[in-house]
């Protein structure tokens, strides 16, 4: 344990990088992921298209490949950031993809019949997305947006592979030094799972806390 | 109620638009190539209640849904008040708000409680306080006999107290007029009369209401006129004493005889 003990700063801020990665891309792709899936239920075939497009782009590309074609071929656009809120922009630019499928599973459990209510109530199409639609679909949505939030905490182990100094890449820093692997990358493993147990944890209260009553 | 019936021809529209609450004028209406909606003519005066009546598929829900452009007409004109019905957009939203529609199937919203669903179009449609509006809904939520469920959700309520705080809700936007489309139908029997009474309270004050149900008594207690439609077209319309006692055309007599040996 020695190890751990001695190597103790550098692998607390690198479990900080994680944790703030995740927090940030965790925020950015919800927020982006509700937009994409309003654009992707609305009655405008152009946004519908364009959503449907970025759904499909994002879902079907690997995420490394994302990150490494982000690290590489931005400043070569001009556009200089540093590596971690480059990986951060892609993140959330990638889960977002997931959280608005997520959200449109949630929509299909609001009754087409709710929405012809609203519109013969008078509410614009915004107010029947944002008054009716969206409310019960992010509450249906909760569990498998959790689930999203699991899998984009795992994911930020990529940015190892981009050169940003997160858990991972600072587990294996540590193992070049100690040469062991097993009990390292256990130890790392054991983090991530607390990680994804306390999402998992806080999805589920929210979810009982937002429920419908049905 | 106060009205008396046109002439029981579908042809009275024209001479009677400038004071109508509802005109429809040649109104077609098609689903794709299927043609579900024939030349329909209907004016329907204020405060008049009218009942429609048809067998499955011959395209009353779908009147109904025209009259407030839930559904888009492929050709004619729909007047509500005066004034036709506006293509999209805002000017439509504050038309539809003026036309109240009850469905089979409730649709409440199922986030909201009851007197949420009630208050939540007056305040964010028409601006109410929220303080005013919340009054307004109590008021109506004990007018339909559930004041005492105003907290609650729909799902906690049944079908029948359900469909009375849907009908609350449409009540909220003082509407001009009410559109109800088999309100009756999916609800268990011992229901359907705590709904009609409500019904026949709103004809009895002078709503004017469209009404397409299979409850014929719900007709002989409160239509000033039932329309009977076939095959996407009006084919007679007549006082209900008039229509149930002497059918004019062949379809409406196989109608009356089917319905009426259930
Ligand atoms: N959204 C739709 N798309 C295609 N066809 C439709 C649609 N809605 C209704 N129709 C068709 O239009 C015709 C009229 O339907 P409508 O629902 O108005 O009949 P209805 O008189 O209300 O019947 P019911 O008594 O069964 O409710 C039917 O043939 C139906 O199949
Ligand atoms: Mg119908």
């Amino acid at each position: 344990m020695d190890i751990f003990v001695d190597s103790a700063g550098p692998l607390l801020a690198a479990l900080g990088t994680t944790v703030v990665m995740a927090v940030v891309a965790g925020i950015g792709s919800l927020i982006v992921g509700t937009l994409i899936a309003a654009a992707r239920i609305s009655p405008i075939p152009v946004l519908r298209g364009a959503a449907f497009a970025y759904v499909q782009f994002f879902v079907n590309v690997p995420l490394l490949v994302l990150l490494i074609l982000a690290v590489f071929a931005l400043p070569d656009a001009g556009i200089l950031m540093p590596l971690a809120p480059t990986t951060v922009v892609v993140l959330t630019l990638y889960e977002a993809a997931y959280v608005a499928e997520a959200i449109r599973s949630g929509v299909n459990t609001v009754g087409n019949g709710q929405i012809e209510a609203s519109r013969a109530l008078g509410f614009t199409l915004g107010q029947t997305l944002s008054l009716v639609v969206l409310p019960q679909s992010l509450r249906a949505a909760v569990q498998p947006i959790g689930n999203v939030m699991i899998a984009l905490t795992m994911n930020t182990a990529l940015a190892a592979a981009v050169g940003v100094v997160e858990l991972t890449s600072a587990a294996n820093k540590l193992n070049l030094v100690e040469a062991q692997p097993i009990l390292i990358f256990t130890a790392a493993g054991l983090v991530y799972m607390l990680l994804a147990l306390i999402i998992g944890l806080s999805a589920g209260r929210i979810e009982r806390k937002v429920a419908i009553v049905r | 109620m106060a009205h008396a019936p046109g002439t029981p021809t579908a042809s009275s529209a024209a001479r009677t638009a400038s004071t109508d609450m509802v005109v429809m004028t040649d109104v077609q209406k098609h689903f794709g190539e299927h043609h579900v909606l024939k030349d329909v003519s209907l004016s329907i005066a204020p405060q008049e209640v009218v009942v429609v009546v048809g067998p499955s598929g011959s395209g009353k829900s779908t009147l109904c849904r025209c009259i407030n452009r839930l559904e888009t007409i492929t050709s004619g004109d729909i007047r509500i008040d005066g004034v036709t019905l506006p293509q999209e957009g805002k000017a439509l939203a504050q038309l539809r708000a003026d036309v109240g529609m009850v469905f089979q199937s409730f649709n409440l919203f199922a986030h909201r409680t009851i007197l949420e669903n009630v208050t939540l179009a007056p305040i964010k449609v028409r601006g109410e306080k929220k303080k005013d509006a919340e009054k307004h809904g109590l008021e109506l939520l004990d007018r339909v006999g559930i004041a005492d469920k105003a907290d609650s959700f729909p799902a906690q309520l049944s079908g029948g107290q359900q469909q009375r705080a849907a009908i609350a809700r449409a009540l909220a936007m003082r509407p001009k007029v009410m559109l109800f489309d088999e309100p009756t139908s999916a609800l268990d029997p011992e229901m359907v009369t705590e709904v009609l009474d409500v019904m026949v309270s709103l004809a009895k004050e002078g709503m004017t209401m469209v009404v397409v149900t299979h409850e014929m008594g719900f007709a002989r207690r409160a239509a000033d006129r039932v329309v009977f439609m076939d095959d996407g077209r009006i084919v007679e319309q007549n006082t209900p004493a008039e229509f149930f006692d002497h059918p004019e055309s062949e379809r409406a007599r196989a109608f009356l005889s089917k319905i009426l040996t259930h």
